[in-house]
């Protein structure tokens, strides 16, 4: 997404031909992902956007990463109220009447308060940011998210989410600025500026993951339920998690009747 | 003398009453809370964990913060339906393999803390409970908050971790798909070889790694 008009292009294609190997591939592999029947893509554009990644975005992201810190803290503050709009009309997709008027207030007082965005006044007098897409309204109505996608240059995203991210960007003013020159520069500082943000976390996931793309993909699937949730999805008791019996190393020997006396004591709590 | 007897008093009710506080067990919350300020201030003031020492950040993690984790959960939860498949040996090696890749992984994230500032919410949980979940949010200026809660089961008079999940993501599930499909591969031993290749790449250094 550094060059906007080439990753949009990038975006259509692999919309495209995603729909179209859909009706070619009817299910995955043996041993496969149940979400991800496009793997073999998948892995290879998660291949592409490492390498694009390891060469162009991070350097730039690290050398943006050495502005001083209220300069990087302005350009996310201008990002981030051009999308409170966008925020307040999914908030009221999804009822949440008040935090949908409270993102138009944002707007109001950052805009203007706020000298167009560059310092986020509104959170300080106690309206506080949201983050929601018209993935996640869509998610909110029921629908589900379809195959697992990794879009180029974007990353991790799927069906769902794709078609949403679609839609975001024709109602998101920067990427529908009339002027070219303006508005691919301002999505490059957007890119780059959001890149920078996850340089530390980029080496942490290196290091964690055995393989880096089902990290990433299972990654995404669990970031974005809990967005879906606003923080809080459902705590439901995981099928695979039997209570620690006898010749669990027998490291806890204190975990007996109290516990295992409620096996699903986490449904339904919260 | 009256005076002096009943200071006495009020010295003896107070002992008292701290040792009460010590016997009872400490609120999941709290005990977070606690481990999390303890650790903080430590970082604060260690210049060579802020340089990157990951070593010495091992060293932290491993006498302030292992000693309230259950890793034989961790491990079982990460490793899912195969769990079973595996003899005590091999759970004991698994479990010690996994700690030391989350050790390895999140102590050098400590090394990149720079002044965050973190919120304990309000425990939303019945006394009578034995398996919590505490929940924090990391601030910094100029960045979105991210989520940290941590799960909590209670152990006879001790809380214990199990999960730590950002932003709702599992630190531990988030390992199922890739452990599943090492054990589809090469069985539960390729697993194993699987971790040990693993941490040997990210032992720790004292250098810093960007």
């Amino acid at each position: 997404m550094k060059n906007s008009k080439a990753a949009s292009k990038a975006l259509l294609q692999s919309v495209a031909t995603l729909a179209l190997s859909l009706g070619l591939m009817a299910c995955a592999g043996p041993g496969g992902h149940p979400k991800d029947p496009l793997e073999p893509l998948n892995r290879a554009t998660f291949r592409f956007n490492d390498v694009a990644d390891q060469y162009v975005m991070r350097p730039v992201a690290q050398v943006y990463d050495l502005a001083p810190l209220p300069l990087k803290v302005g350009v996310g503050n201008f990002f981030g109220n051009i999308g409170d709009l966008w925020i307040g009309v999914n908030n009221l997709l999804q009822g949440k009447v008040v935090d949908g008027f409270s993102d138009g207030g944002r707007f109001l007082v950052n805009s203007t308060v706020g000298l167009l965005g560059v310092f986020d006044i509104a959170t300080e007098i106690g309206l506080e940011k949201h983050d929601e897409d018209l993935g996640q309204t869509l998610g909110v109505w029921g629908i589900g998210d379809g195959p697992y996608i990794v879009l180029p240059f974007l990353g991790s995203s799927n069906l769902r989410d794709s078609v949403g991210l679609y839609i975001d960007l024709s109602a998101d003013p920067v990427w529908q600025a009339k002027e070219v020159a303006t508005r691919n520069s301002l999505t490059g500082l957007r890119f780059v500026n959001r890149r920078a943000a996850l340089l530390g976390a980029d080496t942490t996931a290196d290091q964690a993951a055995l393989d880096k793309y089902g990290y990433m993909r299972s990654f995404y699937m669990q970031y974005r339920l809990n967005q879906i949730y606003d923080g809080q999805p459902p705590r439901v008791k995981d099928p695979d998690d039997e209570d620690a019996s006898a010749d669990d190393l027998g490291t806890a020997p204190t975990e007996s009747a109290a516990t295992s006396a409620s096996p699903d004591k986490k449904e339904n709590q919260e | 003398m009256k005076k002096i007897a009943s200071l006495f008093a009020v010295l003896a009710l107070s002992i008292g009453v701290q040792f009460n506080a010590l016997a009872d067990t400490i609120a999941p919350d709290a005990l977070v809370k606690s481990v999390t300020d303890d650790v903080i201030a430590i970082v604060r003031q260690d210049k060579a964990i802020q340089s990157g020492d990951t070593r010495k950040a091992v060293e932290l993690v491993e006498t302030k913060v292992l000693p309230y984790f259950d890793f034989a959960h961790m491990t079982r939860l990460a490793v899912g339906k195969d769990w079973k498949q595996a003899n005590a040996d091999q759970k004991a090696v698994l479990t010690h393999e996994f700690k030391t890749l989350l050790v390895r992984t999140y102590s050098n994230a400590l090394t990149q803390y720079r002044n965050q500032q973190i919120d304990f919410k309000p425990l939303k949980a019945k006394p009578e409970e034995t398996d919590v979940l505490v929940r924090t949010e990391v601030r910094q200026p100029g960045a979105k908050p991210v989520q940290i809660d941590y799960n909590l089961e209670k152990q006879g008079d001790n809380w214990k971790v199990y999960d730590v999940m950002v932003a709702g993501v599992s630190l531990v599930t988030n390992y199922r798909d890739s452990f599943g499909q090492e054990v589809r591969n090469g069985g539960i031993d390729g697993l194993i070889k699987s971790l040990k290749d693993k941490n040997k790449q990210i032992e720790p250094t004292v250098s810093a790694r960007k």
